[in-house]
């Protein structure tokens, strides 16, 4: 008998198949993605132009024709808490070169609604504090202050200590004001984040 | 020439060097800029990323401010500028959302005021041989590449540019100023954007891409019309010293403005030596 290759047999006996343990296919779950994108999931044919235009793909778990594919099959959970959506930065490369006009971009957005509204943890934590701190900022003055921006995203990211040097540096050429700029209709900005759920 | 100015939060902040070179070069240009009167900001990528409504709503109301006079809005922010012109489309296009903004903010939607980039603008609006002509000081011996970033001229269908992979209004300025633009292959490749400080590690590989490309093409400079791309390239850009400007700062040195020093000292890497060793 012929000997078999032993780094053959290590990886044949780890292999996993990459939808293991899974929920059953969910049908209604490409349709809903659908509905809230405006984005024709069943047209992607899976050419993967979009996951080799895209420039973070490299940090996703499961890259962006991966993640149309995955819609398509209903596999809700796997979808739901992939990083993807999250690592995703909307510079809408990917929309703009796919040959069937998907955009992906408002894809993307959507599971990040539907993993929160689902109740999954973001699996890019402080992707998900940065965004936080940054629309409670502008609830907050109406526009962006760095500075106190900066402080809830700290306190959110339980990341004190990096980017120090750059923060210091940037207020020394005078790029992070103390101070707040407030819009003075503050109750508009408001009441826009009390229509929107927020 | 007349518009709404909407700056965005960064013109005042970590682009502040791009606000005030915008406003100087407008003013040297004969460009009459209009704040619109307490403007909020656009809610950016963290907007659209947490909330379909805001994504639309914020931007929303500085498109609605800017119903009144009626004037196209200049926007020198890409982020910004994408988010309003998402918000005039919608209310084109949702006009129960339109009906329901309209009560909330006391405004009438006339779709006179279009959102435009500032680039755009001065691509288009402005004759580029009167810009030539005005032009004192030729930026001789700069070889800058045009670096758009994304969402400047992404997705087509909201911004509707000359061509969204091959884009040419920034080159030809540049040839209009007296630089010598050279081509290379990332002119809209992402920086990385709003992945700065969540996951600077994907910003600093993407980061170290570019400048290397712009480096390998014969590049002596770069040349963005973002806040965000500027800052992501000069803070994050690790072994390299490329200076990386605002086209309209290079507008404001060609023009012979008096306060180019005042926005170069901002810069993490500051570009005046390069300049010194042009003979500017």
């Amino acid at each position: 008998m012929k000997a078999q290759n032993p780094k053959l047999k290590a990886q044949t006996s780890n292999f996993q198949p990459p939808i293991s343990n899974l929920q059953p296919p969910n049908s209604n779950f490409a349709l809903e993605v659908q509905r809230q994108s405006g984005e024709n999931i069943f047209r992607c044919y899976y050419c993967q132009k979009c996951t080799v235009g895209c420039p973070t793909a490299y940090a996703m778990d499961h890259q962006p024709a991966q993640v149309l594919k995955m819609i398509q099959l209903g596999l809700r959970e796997v979808v739901l808490k992939s990083s993807a959506p999250w690592l995703c930065v909307g510079c809408e490369t990917c929309g703009t070169r796919c040959p069937n006009g998907i955009r992906l971009a408002p894809v993307m957005d959507t599971l990040k609604y539907m993993a929160l509204e689902a109740g999954y943890a973001p699996p890019e934590p402080k992707v998900y504090a940065l965004h936080c701190s940054f629309l409670d900022n502008i609830k907050l003055f109406g526009r962006v202050h760095e500075a106190t921006m900066l402080i809830e995203y700290k306190l959110r990211s339980r990341d004190l200590f990096s980017d120090l040097a750059l923060g210091a540096l940037l207020f020394l050429k005078g790029k992070i004001p103390l101070l707040p700029e407030r819009v003075k209709a503050l109750d508009q900005v408001k009441e826009l984040y009390r229509r929107a759920g927020q | 020439m007349k518009y709404s100015y909407y700056p965005g939060c960064t013109a005042s902040t970590t682009a502040i060097e791009y606000g005030l070179s915008t406003e100087a070069v407008c003013d040297a240009l004969g460009i009459e800029l209009i704040e619109l009167e307490d403007w909020n900001c656009c809610g950016a990528t963290s907007g659209h990323a947490l909330s379909h409504e805001l994504a639309t709503a914020l931007p929303g109301r500085n498109v609605a401010i800017a119903q009144a006079a009626g004037l196209d809005i200049a926007i020198p922010c890409p982020a910004c500028y994408q988010r309003l012109l998402a918000a005039d489309k919608r209310f084109q296009e949702d006009e129960i959302w339109r009906a329901e903004m309209e009560g909330l903010l006391d405004f009438e939607y006339m779709g006179q005021a279009r959102p435009r980039h500032l680039l755009e603008i001065m691509g288009h609006d402005l004759d580029l041989d009167d810009i030539a002509a005005r032009v004192k000081k030729p930026l001789e011996g700069l070889k800058p590449v045009s670096y758009y970033g994304c969402v400047l001229v992404r997705p087509p269908e909201l911004t509707g540019w000359d061509d969204p992979e091959h884009p040419v209004i920034m080159d030809r300025l540049l040839q209009a100023m007296g630089a010598e633009s050279v081509p290379w292959s990332y002119i809209v490749n992402c920086c990385g954007a709003s992945l700065s400080l969540n996951r600077s590690d994907v910003v600093v590989l993407l980061v170290n891409k570019l400048v290397q490309a712009a480096e390998e093409a014969g590049a002596n400079c770069m040349v963005t019309a973002c806040g965000m791309c500027q800052i992501n390239l000069d803070t994050r850009q690790k072994g390299h010293h490329m200076p990386i400007f605002y086209f309209t700062e290079l507008l404001g040195l060609a023009l012979d403005l008096p306060d180019t020093d005042n926005w170069f000292k901002r810069h993490a890497i500051d570009p005046r030596p390069l300049l010194r060793s042009l003979g500017g």
